[in-house]
């Protein structure tokens, strides 16, 4: 490998821009420029080395910064786009075709746009996700490119400098000194919490390093972050179900064997506006009802250890607790929230058979409207035998009645009827408020004396083992961030030549009203000679003359 | 007098304060012809005393509300957005006390005031929380996000002080044209206000029926008098103005309305301006900006993207995500208002990148100090407006 030998002697890898020894400038570039580039410190990158091999071309694009901010650009632009009609987990529909139908009908060609698209699923779209590995890479290159020589640079800086870097300098003073200036900055930014070491007749003073580390440390975070959203690929990371449970039932939890939920109650409760909720009363009258709680009671059960999978005896309990929305109810990795609920729904129905004419009642029987009985026996010896049961009728297709769900919505029932007086049975097709005879008039028909309702409880299950991951990598990111942003690495070197003179040279990465508040000080005490910001100087000279 | 009233009294009393405070940031600034800082620090004295009693007042509505309604008045349109023109000033105030920028109080306070007015817009009786919001999370979530968008907004602040100084307004230009185009909002901002206490104080209502998009028969109220109107729209008030054009039912009739009044009184209002003027509104204010220190401007652009960052990605990012699995089961669900978060966190996280390289200091980053404002303010009135999802609360 060729390297670059300084004039101080010093042999430096190639691509290095300031000596990593003295700092001079080793590049035409930086020996022409008024003001040293202090970027990385002057090191050499291996982006900006090599550009030969392939390794080497993947390599400078994604180290490059700019490349970085494109995408960065290029992912917001994209994740605005998705906002601008709801995505397809928002819209009320879910399969393939009523989805597009969806976007046409409602959106019209705006829809249909941006249904051909794709942004109606944006986000799980190859390219949006490519986007963001294509960061994630970046995150890596870009970081390695820069910290592994930025890392070495300044673990083995050197406290004398050339002239030339110093002067170089953007806060640079030159000026008579006295004999004991070198000690009383010493002692003045040691005050100020520096870290100095001095050599021969110079000193650095350095304050705030791991700062630098910050940039690096919060792209560990993010990168942890991602692994931790991919990881969720892997089964049994991951646990996504909806339980819907209505009061009374116990159902076995999706997705997590052994284990049982009862639903004793549901509740939603509204405010009333008074007592206590008289200051919202105001608020009430205009906006009408607002919902105060939603809860499920529930018991929690186990099966035991030796127990057959599905088998529902001999359940233990385990927990009885209220779960309610900010409260979910969490056993064992596993959490139970509160989403959603439907209030009143059919649980039986209770009909009278009664004679048409002289509206005489049979008996009565009661219909379980999720578990119904083939035939129900009345006292006199009349039978009433279901046919077919349609928990929400949806109508007649070639004479054969529909239900839309196995959901007791809108229940149709087909039945016959027998009595001691029509001992051939006669058949009845019965809606709610509504009865069909299809063969003709009957003598009996089926009245509704009254109905049971109950409350339905809408619960999703879910297990999230990456949130572990997740969570480090965010406390990562935001120690990281602070380091970085919170944080200045703030740097002085002094030398004081044989004649007594003092050159000072002052850098720091960020925030340099604050470096030039702790030289004030120190120039103060120590009587330093007064300095300039070459930065400054150099732009007033640009500026136009008005 | 109910804590209640003396609440809304205190928020009048800051509003009023940072009223009284810009002028005399302007006569501070105006003052200063000659350059020797002697009178702009006296009258800045002066002027941040008052916006300082503005503020503390402010703190006073905050935490009186609070006590009345039991939770962290951050749970809807008005009390957020109130909240955000009580941190615009409160990083306003911390940024005097290190730089001494009466210039800045000049730019900051009447966007203060613009907001605050803005947020009385809204229904403001204290309203109860829906379950999802009875939470801690709610004063830990959403008053990290204010005090960071707050502190972000100062870098938008110092931004346009440094475009107002340094942009060439003598011709034609990209630039200038967009100057004067965010000048041209704010007073279409003062126009939706005017029009719409207008109407308030008028008491202005009006009720039509129309076809709803599924074909079913609903109602709109309007609080202006009707520009556009909805599907096969019937008036159910009477003497009531005719609707001038038809709007498809899946526009909200009543919204497009409001938002064509304010265009109007706000632009009749821009232009008699500019003719009582005879410049446009940049060349009026320019001449203040004369004695700009505009290498201050652009450190506190990019400081305050540097304090701003880390609080907004904590409020806005981390901790909505903790109370997100909390209450909807999932810490991310690409809802219209997370996707706009994220939006604002990268848009502050390309800055940042920008920032490190040579070029964009100065006039490019204080164009991109006021776009991170304007994502900001989107996020907050169209997104929480028109593109309704689990935010919309107002």
């Amino acid at each position: 490998m060729e390297n670059l030998q300084c004039q101080c002697g010093h042999v430096n890898p190639l691509g290095t821009k300031l000596c990593e020894s003295c700092g001079r400038s080793l590049t035409d570039k930086e020996q022409n420029s008024k003001l040293v580039d202090m970027r990385y410190e002057g090191t050499a990158r291996r982006s900006q080395t090599y550009n030969k091999s392939i390794i080497d071309k993947i390599w400078n694009f994604f180290s490059s910064v700019k490349v970085g901010v494109s995408i960065i650009v290029i992912l917001l632009v994209a994740a605005a786009l998705g906002t601008i009609l709801p995505q397809q987990a928002f819209v009320p529909a879910n399969t393939e075709a009523t989805i597009k139908a969806y976007y046409a009908d409602t959106y019209g060609s705006v829809g249909r746009v941006y249904h051909f698209l794709g942004f109606h699923d944006l986000y799980s779209s190859y390219w949006f996700i490519a986007l963001v590995g294509m960061l994630a890479i970046s995150l890596v290159i870009a970081s390695l490119d820069r910290f592994v020589p930025l890392y070495n640079s300044l673990k083995n800086q050197r406290v004398l400098r050339h002239p030339s870097f110093m002067e170089k300098q953007r806060v640079y003073a030159q000026g008579p000194g006295a004999d004991d200036t070198l000690q009383k900055t010493e002692a003045k930014l040691k005050e100020l919490k520096y870290k100095v070491r001095t050599d021969k007749n110079g000193l650095l003073a350095e304050k705030g390093r791991f700062s630098r580390w910050g940039p690096y440390v919060n792209h560990i975070g993010l990168i942890i972050f991602l692994v931790g959203v991919m990881l969720r690929m892997i089964p049994g990371f991951y646990v996504d179900e909806t339980l819907w449970i209505r009061e009374g039932e116990t159902r076995a939890i999706p997705e997590v064997p052994g284990y049982s939920l009862e639903n004793v109650k549901f509740a939603l409760e509204t405010y009333t506006g008074e007592g206590e909720e008289a200051r919202f009363g105001e608020a009430l009258d205009r906006v009408g009802t607002v919902a105060k709680n939603y809860q499920t009671d529930i018991v929690l059960y186990q099966a035991p250890n030796n127990s057959l999978p599905g088998e529902t005896d001999n359940l233990e309990v385990v927990k009885e607790y209220p779960i309610r929305v900010n409260q979910p109810l969490k056993f064992d990795g596993y959490a139970i929230y509160q989403m959603d609920y439907k209030l009143n729904e059919l649980k039986t129905m209770t009909f009278a058979l009664t004679d048409q004419e002289t509206e005489e009642s049979l008996g009565e029987l009661t219909i379980d409207l999720i578990d119904p009985n083939e035939s129900y026996e009345l006292k006199n010896g009349s039978t009433v035998k279901l046919l077919g049961y349609y928990p929400n009728f949806s109508g007649f297709e070639n004479g054969e009645p529909q239900t839309a769900s196995p959901l007791p919505d809108n229940p149709g029932f087909l039945v016959k009827m027998t009595t001691p007086a029509t001992p051939q049975g006669e058949t009845s097709f019965i809606t709610i408020q509504n009865t069909i005879e299809p063969f003709g008039p009957n003598q009996y028909k089926l009245t509704f004396q009254n109905a049971e309702m109950r409350n339905v409880s809408g619960l999703t299950v879910r297990k999230d083992s990456t949130l572990p991951i997740l969570g480090l990598g965010g406390l990562i990111f935001m120690i990281g961030v602070a380091q970085g942003m919170y944080f200045n690495h703030r740097r002085f070197w002094l030398q004081q030549t044989d004649s007594g003179d003092i050159l000072l040279a002052g850098h720091t990465n960020k925030n340099w009203f604050g470096l030039k508040k702790d030289l004030d000080q120190v120039s103060a005490y120590a009587s330093l000679p007064a300095y300039t910001d070459q930065q400054e100087e150099t732009e007033k000279e640009g500026e136009p003359q008005s | 007098m109910t804590l209640t009233a003396i609440s809304s009294n205190l928020l009048y009393i800051a509003f009023f304060a940072y009223l009284i405070a810009t002028f005399v940031f302007g006569g501070a600034v105006k003052g200063n012809k000659k350059g020797s800082f002697n009178s702009e620090q006296r009258w800045g004295k002066v002027a941040i005393t008052i916006t300082v009693i503005g503020f503390l007042a402010h703190l006073g509505y905050f935490f009186t509300r609070w006590v009345v309604s039991g939770h962290a008045p951050l749970s809807n349109m008005f009390e957020f957005t109130t909240a955000f023109g009580m941190t615009l000033v409160g990083g306003f105030i911390i940024l005097y006390s290190l730089y001494k920028t009466p210039v800045l109080g000049m730019v900051v306070l009447p966007v203060a005031l613009l907001i605050i007015a803005y947020a009385s817009m809204f229904p403001n009786e204290i309203s109860p929380l829906i379950p999802a919001l009875q939470t801690n999370w709610l004063a830990i979530h959403v008053s990290t996000v204010v005090i960071a968008e707050g502190i972000l907004a100062m870098s938008a602040a110092a931004g346009l002080i440094y475009l107002l100084k340094v942009v060439d307004l003598s011709k034609k230009s990209k630039q200038r044209f967009w100057l004067e185009g965010i000048l041209y909002f704010l007073v279409l901002v003062v126009g939706f206000v005017i029009s719409s206490s207008y109407f308030t104080l008028t008491n202005y209502e009006t009720t039509f029926q129309y076809v709803n998009k599924d074909g079913q028969e609903a109602t709109i109220i309007y609080n202006m008098p009707p520009i556009f109107g909805m599907n096969e729209s019937v008036p159910l008030t009477e003497d009531t103005m005719t609707p001038l054009a038809e709007t498809p039912p899946l526009v909200d009739a009543s919204k497009l309305t409001t938002v064509t009044w304010s265009l109007l009184v706000g632009t009749v209002l821009y232009v008699l301006i500019r003719l009582i003027v005879r410049r446009r509104i940049v060349q009026l204010i320019q001449p203040l900006m004369k004695s700009v220190n505009i290498q201050l401007m652009d450190e506190i652009n990019y400081r305050a993207v540097i304090i701003g960052f880390p609080i907004f990605t904590l409020g806005a990012l981390v901790f909505a995500m903790i109370w997100a699995q909390i209450t909807w089961s999932r810490f991310w669900g690409w809802d219209p208002k997370e996707v706009w978060a994220l939006v604002t966190w990268l848009f502050y996280a390309a800055y940042l990148h920008l920032r490190l390289g040579k070029g964009w200091q100065g006039e490019k980053s204080a164009w991109l100090g006021v776009i991170g404002f304007a994502i900001i303010m989107f996020n907050l009135i169209v997104v929480n407006l028109i593109i309704a999802g689990l935010h919309s609360y107002a």
